[in-house]
């Protein structure tokens, strides 16, 4: 049933990576319960620019839950209170009249805050770089079926690699780790026989990779777990574990 | 002017090897020393950085987002279409041909359908070779689903996010030429103008997102791989950073733009709900393969779907359609969902939605089934609405999904600026005047991987390069012009917010030149465009610095861009006195309601060349020849 409700909202803002930062008090009148989280924020948005305001800046994009650009800290939880879902298919009614709201961005050492709820969460990309791929250039690929892989084995890359790299993990994790995010993505390669060639240097070189960017280890909190959108099963940091002692003691990558 | 699509001599199934052999090439040792610019990593542009990196190109790749990674390719749902017939049901290209022809509305050139047929059985082999989780069956060999408009099942899926897989394929191939020093990526950078030097492409400017500032870029060549313009109408399923600016500015710096009015509206789209919406979401085509649309069989009906009978239901689809049923292509879905909502049978507190219904499916093959095919679009779908399809049928109408119009490109995708190459959704080369189901990821990636590290070699191989630098006056003019723009829209200082246009340009055109449009409509939506951009230039409220993170400023150059646009659409829409496909003028149409093409005057590709803001633009024609597959009457009865 639609209804409107009235929330308190306490939203970080701060200008730029160098400033200091405040939670500002703004009143959501009149709020649809249709609406999704980053649409209430549209239409404070909209009040703020008539009022000669600035706008709040948060990075947002497809707002199918797929992309993995949103995402803000919701009342001490990455993208808010509801298990399995981004910021963007996160809806009002989920809420109730009366409710403050608490919003921050991702904080991580590394992911530098940009503005308000904006951050820079491109060590990510760093991360992929270092090894999250399969070397297959284009033009030499053998026919797809030529390549048998188990249902099962299909389906268990596939939870893997249905990661959008959203960054909440890290943010939800107390050491700042990305391991769920590179368990996922060795879990999802190693799985698959195409993966397995490079599978050794690739843990190896992603996990040196994530502590020189300045991500924490794991200390099975299992907070990224609770908190992944896409449910991404903590058992990939199992894998992610085991490829990795397996490259260190097995192979001649270090 | 008559403009030449430059396809090569022979039969339509030599062309392609034919052509690759007569393309110049650039010797390995000399890649090196040439710089391409690509602009946008979606499927196109991402395996466009792989492919022409590999190769040994200098690769500069930007991208509006936070990372290549976000691009909206990611959120194609249902699949990639190739004609590998491992179903064994009789498929081959030739038949991938004739159907993207056919769906098209014979307003594709067939020689590029041809190419894009051959190419789509390599592109799941390299796709599967890079990691690409594409489903199996129990024996580990690749499964297949059916789509609109198709009699086989072709569609390659990775469960409910087949785009996702798909673009984190083509990212990571990327990435590692990333790792491998070849490509360089700009992340969060727009790109403002495109810089001309001896009537060859030569550069871009684009603006820092994050500091505000604009940079200049060099290079030989540059590949547009910008995706389509469905947020000229604000509500679609596009991303919100989806926009027409990249291919607008080329536009103005003389690229043709062809077909502008040919967009497509899918049929299976959550209901617009409220005035505050800032996107709608799709539900994948897909879920047609085993949801059967209904409404109630009699106008005013509004009890709920469980309290009204089978035989008081209306499956109108499979009435009327009864080879193709529900998987008719989405032009006719979505024409037909209009209808019977204009009706008034339409369901919802709006009217303006029909039933999918997967209670028979659910029955037949048990939730299990259901749940692992379309489990994520379920929950999707009960996350934005609030209700539970596996109980309830799904509402859907449809929304503005993509656009087949684009800048015009030749055999080589190229435009009509020399080295200015456009790929995927950005170009209008392969889906005529309506696209088929899982043909977009197919595109995107035959244009990525298997076209342009060809055709590129091609132009640089034939080509001069002038010696010049960032500091070429071409360069200067063109970071001053998007300078003092900025500055302008900065300092209108109006009363209504950039938003507030926007959604109402866009209602102006899903009202006149949306689904079903006419003559008189159109000629009022491009008086109330003109007004509408008049005002925006006087009254429109930014706020915020230049030289700062400041959204409100991208979206105002979007938008600015978007009033011009539209109005190129519209002068396209009143050109082409036919229906076919997407474009669909109700003074043409046969007695039952369907497309009427007139072949005679109107098989050709309009490409529009700007002449200035509310200037009528220059008309150029590309006639369509069909030696191949024989003009007729679109029938999917």
């Amino acid at each position: 049933m639609t209804k409107s409700i009235n929330l308190t909202l306490k939203v970080w803002r701060q200008p730029g990576s160098q400033s200091s930062g405040r939670l500002e008090t703004y009143e959501a009148r009149d709020i649809s319960t249709d609406m999704s989280f980053l649409e209430m924020l549209d239409v404070i948005n909209e009040q703020l620019t008539l009022e000669g305001a600035e706008p709040i800046a948060f990075d947002h994009d497809c707002r199918e839950g797929i992309c993995g650009t949103c995402g803000a800290v919701v009342n001490g939880r990455p993208h808010g209170p509801e298990k399995g879902t981004t910021l963007c298919q996160l809806h009002m009614r989920h809420f109730s009249d009366g409710d403050t709201i608490v919003i921050e961005p991702w904080r991580a050492r590394a992911f530098a805050v940009i503005k308000d709820l904006a951050v820079d969460s491109s060590a990510l990309d760093r991360l992929i770089q270092a090894g999250g791929y399969i070397s297959a250039s284009t033009g030499g690929a053998p026919d797809g079926n030529a390549i048998l892989v188990p249902q099962e084995t299909a389906e268990l890359a596939m939870d893997a690699a249905a990661c959008i790299g959203c960054g909440a993990c890290v943010a939800a994790c107390p050491n700042a780790s990305a391991m769920l995010f590179v368990g996922a993505k060795v879990s999802h390669l190693a799985l698959l026989p195409q993966g397995k060639p490079e599978a050794a240097r690739r843990v190896a070189q992603m996990v040196r990779e994530m502590d020189r960017l300045g991500f924490g280890n794991c200390t099975n909190e299992r907070e990224c777990e609770a908190e992944c959108p896409k449910e991404i099963n903590i058992t990939n940091i199992a894998r992610l574990n085991r490829e990795f002692l397996k490259a260190r003691f097995f192979s001649s990558e270090k | 002017m008559q403009l030449d699509g430059k396809v090569p001599g022979g039969s339509v199934t030599q062309k392609w090897d034919r052509h690759r052999f007569e393309l110049k090439l650039v010797n390995p040792a000399n890649k090196r020393k040439f710089d391409v610019i690509v602009v946008g990593t979606g499927l196109a542009g991402g395996t466009a950085s792989a492919s022409l990196a590999e190769l040994g190109y200098n690769v500069k790749t930007f991208c509006i987002q936070d990372s290549p990674r976000r691009a909206h390719s990611i959120a194609a749902q249902g699949g990639i279409n190739a004609a590998k017939n491992y179903t064994n049901e009789g498929d081959s290209i030739w038949r991938l041909f004739y159907d993207t022809v056919k769906g098209g509305d014979f307003r594709a050139r067939e020689a590029n359908v041809y190419r894009l047929a051959q190419i789509s059985n390599n592109i799941i082999d390299q796709c599967v070779a890079l990691g690409v989780p594409f489903a199996r069956d129990y024996g580990g060999l690749l499964a297949n689903r059916s789509f609109g408009g198709s009699q086989v099942s072709r569609t390659f899926y990775a469960r409910g996010q087949t785009g996702q897989q798909l673009l984190l394929g083509a990212y990571s191939a990327m990435m590692r030429q990333v790792a491998a020093g070849k490509v360089q990526i700009f992340p969060r950078r727009e790109m403002l103008e495109l810089v001309v030097v001896n009537g060859q492409a030569r550069g871009i400017v684009v603006r820092n997102l994050v500091t505000g500032e604009l940079e200049r870029h060099l290079a030989h060549a540059v590949v547009l791989c910008t995706g389509g313009y469905g947020n000229v109408y604000f509500l679609s399923t596009n991303a919100m950073a989806s926009n027409v600016s990249a291919t607008f500015k080329c536009y103005r710096r003389g690229a043709f733009f062809a077909n502008p009015c040919f967009t497509q509206i899918h049929p299976t789209c959550v209901p617009v709900h409220g005035t505050y919406q800032s996107k709608l979401t799709l539900m994948s085509e897909s879920l047609r393969n085993d949801g059967r649309v209904w409404v109630p069989g009699s106008a005013g009906d509004n009890r709920p779907p469980g309290q009204i009978s089978e035989a008081e239901r209306d499956y109108y689809l499979e009435k009327k359609y009864p080879s193709f049923g529900n998987l008719v292509p989405r032009d006719v879905a979505s024409r037909n969902a209009k209808e019977q909502c204009d009706q008034g049978k339409g369901v919802g507190d709006t009217g303006l939605a029909v039933y999918l219904d997967f209670a028979d499916a659910i029955k037949r093959d048990g939730r299990d089934l259901i749940t692992r095919k379309y489990g994520n679009l379920f929950q999707m779908y009960e996350k934005i609405t609030g209700e539970d399809p596996y109980e309830t049928p799904m509402m859907i109408y449809p929304a503005v999904h993509y656009t087949m119009g684009g800048l015009w490109v030749d055999y080589n995708l190229m435009s009509t600026i020399d080295g200015l190459f456009v790929l995927g959704e950005a170009n209008f080369s392969d889906h005529g005047a309506n696209r088929l189901g899982a043909s977009a990821l197919m595109q995107g990636l035959a244009d990525g991987f298997f076209v342009i590290p060809y055709t590129i070699g091609g132009y640089i191989a034939g080509s001069q390069f002038a010696e010049i630098t960032t500091d070429h006056p071409a360069f200067k003019d063109a970071a001053a012009e998007t300078g003092e723009r900025i500055q302008k829209l900065l300092s209108v200082g109006g009363r209504r917010t950039v938003d507030d246009f926007h959604r109402q340009l866009g209602l102006i055109m899903w009202d006149h030149c949306g689904m079903a449009r006419n003559n008189d409509s159109l000629g009022k939506a491009r008086s109330m465009i003109q007004e509408l951009r008049e005002e925006f230039w006087e009254n429109v409220l930014v706020p915020g610095q230049e030289r700062d993170f400041n959204q409100s400023l991208e979206r105002a150059g979007r938008v600015a861009d978007y009033m011009e646009f539209a109005e190129l659409m519209i002068v396209d829409a009143l050109d082409r006195q036919e229906s076919c496909g997407g474009h669909f003028n109700e003074a043409y149409q046969t007695g039952e309601n369907e497309a009427k093409r007139d072949d005679e005057h109107f098989s050709h590709v309009s490409a529009w060349e700007y002449t200035g803001v509310g200037i009528e633009p220059n008309f150029h024609r590309e006639p369509l020849v069909f030696e191949n597959v024989e003009l007729a009457t679109r029938s999917y009865k």
